[in-house]
């Protein structure tokens, strides 16, 4: 197993370098720069500042200087924020982000698979119905529209819980945005987990277990809900990438210093620096995750062997 | 002796999307204490969700009514918990699918603790050197290792052991075994009903035996009940019931048993000859290394016009990959020359001009047929490929004509398969091969998953097709009793390699190698080998 997710990580370097290269160059393909502005600056101070971050060299030489300084961990010179490198504005949010992003992924299973399994056992039946809808409304409802209204009711109206602002680790401050992040994830694991759950309850196993006298909590933990997890399991590889790697609505909407928003400033800024440290960030969480999803894979299920 | 197990006026119905379904229709049975009972029937006679329902097992969709008492005690209605103090305990049943029956995430030795700790209450550690003991005692080999052992881990008849072992846990008073035996090969079904009859006779549990298989009930049962359509035809001694079967169902079942021989043709020019067919797969292993899995290990055969070949061979013989190979249908080494022209070793597009006279029919009548397409575009499909210049009004035509030869009707090629029983959807493969006018059918199992009665009706329309259209046939089966009544000459496979071959009388009545003995022994006289074991105990 451990030699598998060796393999694994050393077969992420050629995939990392193509990315790398495919953002690079894609980047360039773009119209505009990091320096157009509304007001069309001098072209000695263009000049200047072109020569400052090594834009004016041949496109080739600036890819192989960039990886250069990647490989040292340097990810160079925000053309934006000036007064920072890229790490270390990554460095300073993706903690923060992290934060965020595993609550909620905590958060949507525990609450997603509760509720999938308790509407695949009364399948049918109105509590089944209403699981599924409140799912649907969790999916359908953009997160835009549940953040402002939780901050309504529960700051505002309630005034229980800050609108907004950041404290590592105060449950207060993380509350509302965990939830906004997690709602939709809660959904689709609780849609996923009922499926599953409704195949598992019926296998030859479960009524094996059943013939066999077993109470039914212990069925449906131990012999059913395992099974059942697999599909959720897979889903929550790539959406992990996703929540970890922050949102630009949550973030904006409560004040809280992540990395989503470079996400988005980055690419309308031209930001060529910012907009790679992002895309390489997003990449390793890809890769990790799917990793991780491999190798809980093998860990509930003793058919799947890596060699 | 007042019954240890009384069903009386059982009902049993399902609610489907296209209405109730009444599955048991007031059938009572009763099971006396140490007795073995066979309860017989072909698929949809309700033999096994009758003992679903007085179990408390029926899917969400079901409902039972009736009475169904074990000892005194009134099971339909009765509280979970009460429930689950019979279940797994007084009452344990073992199932079909010993593939699935088991959890596949749970070691072996976990599973079987899991209800002693339940019922009684044992320490995980006095459960376990239980576990240990009935491992021992359904002779399953290596049980220390066993134990730590995933059931994927297990071959088919070790799963089924397991199951017996779980089964045997609590010391239960009736053992009610659904078709327990069926997905085995019949050499590890000989064995797993010897072990049934011996713990039997050392530990004195009633046995409730559901089957199709009359050759069992024969060999196994004390009493059987016939079954059809959720009633109870016909109740008896099974001697009594063999001897002398009373209701005309009855009677057609045992009939259904395969019968007669092959005319044998007159020498006919050679059609079809394979030389040294070798197929191998290979396996990756570790980093960089692979090993070789030899699936057929050298096989001749010399069909002959009008003439079949039976294969036959328990699972993992390499039968199927044998006639697979054949017909180019995958990568083998070794010549095969049909009507003068070597064909091994043609793509694909030279095979195809080929594949007209050399049809394949296969196991499943569900998997094989697709879901999408009606019954005249999934028998003509072949047409358009070999004869595009027939019209369509041709294609109909040939359709009509394949259909009514296989005997189905002409005017069901507009419907779908999901419309048609197993045993017409195996026709409709027919008739998708015959079709063409092939010289060559490859028959893969082609029976071996309809009841008995539609069996029999396969067996028919395959001879008439054959003597009609002068087809040979290569026809795989691990059914001793279909090779016997189809061939001319039979190749026992075993491993890849062939065990023995010649004429089909010679073969069954004069078998040379000892593992043909055995695969006919248990195949026929699977009561000598239940008497014996039973000796043994």
């Amino acid at each position: 197993m451990l030699s598998y997710a060796l393999k694994r990580l050393l077969g992420a370097v050629p995939t990392l370098f193509f990315i790398i290269t495919a953002a690079f160059f894609l980047m360039r393909v773009a119209p505009g720069g990091p320096f157009d502005q509304e007001r069309t600056l001098e072209p000695s101070v263009m000049a200047n500042l072109n020569a400052t971050f090594g834009l004016d060299r041949p496109l080739h030489e600036q890819y192989l200087m960039y990886l250069g300084n990647l490989a040292r961990g340097d990810m160079g010179p925000s053309f934006v924020y000036r007064d920072f490198k890229v790490h270390e504005l990554l460095g300073s949010g993706l903690p923060v982000s992290i934060q965020l992003g595993l609550s909620a992924l905590l958060l949507a299973f525990i609450v997603g698979a509760t509720l999938g399994c308790v509407a695949a056992l009364r399948q049918n039946s109105w509590v089944d119905y209403l699981v599924i809808s409140v799912a649907t409304f969790g999916i359908t409802v953009p997160n835009f529209v549940v953040a402002p209204v939780l901050a309504l009711i529960f700051a505002v109206w309630l005034d229980l819980l800050p609108a907004g602002g950041w404290q590592n680790w105060s449950p207060e401050h993380m509350l509302l945005p965990v939830v906004t992040l997690a709602l939709p994830q809660v959904a689709v694991v609780a849609r996923l987990i009922r499926g599953a759950m409704i195949e598992a309850l019926r296998s030859d196993h479960v009524r094996t277990a059943r013939a066999y006298g077993l109470p039914t909590r212990r069925i449906v933990i131990y012999h059913a809900l395992r099974a059942a997890s697999l599909p959720a399991v897979t889903y929550l590889g790539p959406a992990a990438a996703a929540l970890l790697t922050g949102s630009i609505v949550v973030e904006q909407i409560f004040g809280i210093p992540g990395i989503g928003r470079y996400f988005v400033q980055g690419a309308l800024n031209r930001d060529y620096t910012l907009v790679m440290g992002t895309v390489i960030i997003v990449a390793v969480f890809v890769v990790l995750f799917n990793l991780l999803v491999d190798l809980a894979y093998a860990a509930l299920d003793p058919r799947v062997c890596y060699d | 002796m007042a019954p240890i197990f009384k069903l009386t006026d059982m009902h049993v119905r399902f609610d489907t999307p296209d209405g109730e379904v009444h599955a048991v229709c007031g059938t009572s049975m009763h099971v006396d204490p140490g007795e073995t009972v066979a309860v017989v029937g072909e698929s949809g006679s309700g033999k096994s969700q009758i003992m679903m329902a007085a179990m408390g097992l029926l899917s969400s969709n079901g409902r039972a009514q009736g009475s169904a008492r074990f000892r005194n005690q009134e099971l339909l209605g009765l509280s979970p918990r009460k429930l689950n103090q019979l279940r797994g305990k007084k009452i344990t049943m073992i199932f079909q699918e010993p593939m699935t029956s088991l959890d596949p995430l749970y070691r072996i030795g976990d599973q079987l603790i899991e209800p002693m700790i339940e019922h009684e209450g044992l320490s995980a550690r006095r459960a376990r050197a239980r576990a240990l003991e009935l491992l021992k005692l359904v002779m399953i080999p290596e049980p220390e290792r066993k134990l730590r052992a995933y059931p994927h881990e297990l071959s088919g008849g070790q799963r089924q052991r397991v199951m017996i072992a779980m089964a045997l846990s609590g010391d239960p008073d009736l053992l009610i075994a659904d078709e327990p035996t069926t997905a085995l090969d019949v050499t590890i079904q000989a064995e797993i009903l010897a072990l049934l009859a011996q713990l039997q006779k050392k530990l004195g549990m009633a046995i409730l035996f559901i089957t199709h298989d009359l050759t069992i009930v024969e060999a196994f049962a004390d009493r059987v009940y016939v079954m059809r359509k959720g009633a109870v035809m016909e109740e008896g001694p099974v001697t009594r019931i063999f001897a002398d079967p009373q209701h005309a169902y009855t009677k057609m079942l045992l009939a259904a048993e395969p019968h007669g021989r092959k005319d044998p043709v007159p020498s006919a020019p050679v059609l079809l000859q394979a030389d040294g067919v070798r197929v191998t797969f290979t396996r990756s292993k570790g980093l960089f290394g692979h090993d070789e899995l030899c699936a057929v290990d050298g096989l001749d055969i010399q069909l002959r016009e009008g003439q079949t070949i039976g294969i036959v061979g328990e699972s993992g013989s390499g039968k199927s990959t044998f006639g697979r190979a054949l017909l180019q249908m995958l990568p083998s080494e070794g010549t095969v020359v049909f009507q003068g022209a070597r064909i091994s070793g043609l793509d694909r597009s030279a095979m195809r001009k080929h594949r007209k006279a050399l049809q394949m029919v296969f196991q499943d009548p569900y998997g094989s047929l697709s879901p999408r397409m009606t019954v005249g575009e999934i028998i003509t499909e072949g047409l358009l490929v070999h004869q595009p210049e027939l019209s369509g009004r041709d294609r109909e035509a040939r359709a009509a004509e394949a259909l009514k030869a296989v005997g189905l009707e002409a005017n069901m090629r507009n419907r779908f398969p999901h419309e048609f029983s197993g045993g017409q959807r195996q026709r409709i493969a027919i008739a998708r091969a015959v079709i063409l006018r092939p010289k060559v059918v490859v028959l893969d199992e082609p029976t071996s998953a309809l009841d008995r009665s539609v069996q029999a009706q396969v067996i028919e329309l395959l001879r008439d097709l054959q003597r009609e259209f002068g087809l040979s046939y290569i026809f795989i089966s691990h059914d001793l009793a279909v090779v016997r009544a189809l061939s001319d000459t039979v190749i026992v496979m075993k491993e890849g390699k062939v065990v023995e071959q010649g004429p089909v009388d010679r073969i069954f009545d004069a078998p040379q190698s000892a593992y043909t003995r055995e695969l006919i022994e248990a195949a026929f006289r699977l009561n000598t080998v239940l008497d014996r074991a039973a000796a043994r105990a």
